[in-house]
């Protein structure tokens, strides 16, 4: 049987507010346990929520990011259940009005140049407090709480069951870690919990309507997992029906050791959280001037600059991706661009996505940390332009200007000329060490007039080698066929 | 509608408290009580009328983001059972 795999996704993303969601403690990462829990977030008697603007306005902003409703009127619930990193024994959320309903986000499906477009319908997100930390281990039989991430701002971002495969479901997380983190709502720090993904997942015959019953696998925290966990889930769960069992619906952990997930509890144990509005907390109203305002303050989204970028440059939908995976890297590239020419845009992209990008993956830095700066390259990709260097020399210069650019003064011309890596375009230069190329391989120039095209290769390859690859390929080419026609 | 008294063990149990036999019954009756009240609100006419989340018709006021809580951690650890290395220490719990 022919089995179609059903995957929605619920993301939490951490806010980059300075302070709390209802208190004025810290944010900051990496404190000593419970320097950074107020009288607020550690619930002693008594206190009282008040509500960050900074977190309201961060929903605001994904909201318009994804074409969504804004709720102008919504309300914080309270989510009750037991749990020690949870000190007021509910956690405040938004349930049936919360700040954001309804948008997507379209993702690109497929390798290369076969990839499409999809849009990923968004359900929701709310607002909520994040929960402390249980540390487990050490403490002689007893469990360690730590409460410095306990009212931390989240916006729980949830999609409809819209993606089909593990891949689609990696591109549609990937596209709203893009998002986020370029409109600024989020740091997308994985390590650190900023982005955190659940994954339901069913299966059903193909051309069946209804969904099958989903486990929900918790807590993925990077692009890896969530493919591996899922992969693995969708093979046991089609097993599972296969050899006539009943997937139940449950709640499942990703334990990336073995690669597998397991059961973490059943449905019959499922929270009943109670929710009910939370009295301490009045409806939040957004009035539309602020929206207004917020909107005006956005930054071009990816999604548009992706489809200018092949709209205007000409750029395959490949690398306008990759362009826009990271707003400093499109940064990177206009700024480029701006000064190289947009004549110059997709040798730009090539580069980028070429030498730039594994460059930085084998540094392991980022396009922030680059040791380049976009001068530098617009320089690099204009002496490319004008034949003063070829791709082979270029390469060579770049790789000078990543490694010991400061000694050059960053200057690409510096580094040519010091290097002495300027193309030669003197064409009686390059004729009379053809001559000479020509007269000490006698057995080629044979091979090559009794037709065997390979012998004219190896005598471009003579030349090259001879200008040690200074020579313009094309240049040579044409020089050595005239001479031996 | 009314509860039963499984309805009210399990509230109980929800919530934590303990109750003996004799008041999960007596609660019950109670709970009940409150159900026919909410029952006679509910035979009033609301068509048309927008749901509240408060029984204040006024909007949340919002805070400024700035970190302004200081690191009060000794004193509010000076009334907790037990702590170590910074940490709140509560019987086990794993899930």
């Amino acid at each position: 049987m022919q089995w179609e795999t059903v995957i929605g996704l619920e993301v939490h993303t951490q806010l980059t507010t300075k302070s709390k969601i209802f208190s004025g403690a810290s944010t900051a990462f990496g404190a000593e346990p419970n320097s950074q829990a107020c009288q607020v977030d550690i619930a002693l008697p008594g206190v009282l929520p008040v509500l960050n603007k900074g977190a309201v306005e961060c929903g605001i902003r994904f909201g318009l990011a994804i074409g969504a409703k804004l709720n102008r009127v919504n309300v914080f619930d309270r989510k009750n259940y037991f749990y020690p990193d949870l000190p007021k024994g509910y956690q405040i959320s938004q349930f049936p009005l919360p700040i954001v309903e309804g948008g997507s986000l379209d993702i690109q499906v497929g390798e290369g140049d076969k990839a499409v477009t999809k849009t990923i319908r968004i359900t929701r997100a709310h607002l909520e407090e994040d929960a402390g930390k249980s540390l487990h281990e050490d403490f002689h039989g007893m469990t360690g709480i730590d409460l410095n991430r306990a009212g931390t701002p989240l916006l729980e971002i949830v999609s409809e069951p819209d993606m089909r495969s593990a891949a689609e479901a990696v591109a549609y997380a990937k596209a709203l870690h893009t998002l986020v983190t370029w409109i600024g709502t989020c740091d997308g720090n994985m390590q650190e919990g900023s982005f955190r993904v659940d994954a339901n997942v069913s299966v059903r015959p193909v051309g069946q309507q209804e969904f099958g019953t989903r486990r929900e696998i918790k807590n993925l925290n990077s692009f890896r997992f969530l493919e591996q966990a899922i992969n693995y889930e969708v093979r046991w769960q089609i097993e599972q029906i296969e050899d006539g069992h009943k997937i139940q619906q449950a709640t499942v952990l990703f334990d990336p050791d073995t690669g597998e997930t397991r059961m973490m509890r059943t449905k019959e144990d499922a929270h009943d959280y109670r929710y009910f509005p939370d009295p301490d907390l009045l409806p939040v109203k957004l009035d539309d001037d602020w929206i207004d305002r917020i909107q005006a303050a956005m930054p071009e989204l990816p999604g548009a600059m992706r489809a200018r970028f092949q709209r205007d440059y000409g750029l395959s939908a490949y690398d306008a991706l990759g362009l826009t995976s990271q707003r400093e890297m499109a940064t990177f590239f206009t700024d480029t661009l701006a000064l190289a020419g947009e004549a110059n845009a997709k040798l730009v992209a090539n580069w980028l996505q070429g030498e730039v990008s594994a460059s930085l993956n084998r540094d392991e830095k980022d396009i922030t940390q680059a040791p380049i700066a976009p001068a530098q390259l617009a320089d690099l990709v204009k002496r490319i332009a004008d034949g003063t260097l070829s791709n082979k020399l270029a390469k060579q210069v770049f790789e000078v200007l990543w490694t010991e650019g400061d000694q050059h003064g960053h200057s690409v011309d510096a580094i040519i000329e010091a290097k002495g890596l300027k193309q030669m375009s003197d064409s009686g230069e390059i004729e009379r060490i053809i001559d000479e190329v020509l007269a000490q391989n006698q057995k080629n120039v044979e091979e090559f007039k009794a037709g065997k095209e390979k012998a004219f290769n190896a005598l471009v390859g003579q030349v090259m080698k001879a200008t040690k690859g200074k020579a313009n390929p094309a240049q040579v080419n044409e020089l050595l066929k005239r001479k031996l026609a | 509608m009314s509860l039963s008294l499984d309805d009210v063990k399990r509230i109980a149990h929800l919530a934590r408290i303990r109750v003996s036999d004799t008041e999960a019954a007596q609660t019950q009756g109670q709970l009940n009580g409150i159900f026919s009240l909410i029952e006679a609100m509910q035979a009033v006419d609301t068509q048309g009328v927008e749901p509240m989340a408060h029984a204040r018709d006024v909007y949340q006021r919002l805070r400024d983001d700035r970190a302004t809580e200081t690191d009060r951690r000794e004193a509010y650890q000076a009334v907790a059972p037990q702590t170590e290395a910074g940490l709140y220490l509560v019987p086990k719990v794993i899930e």
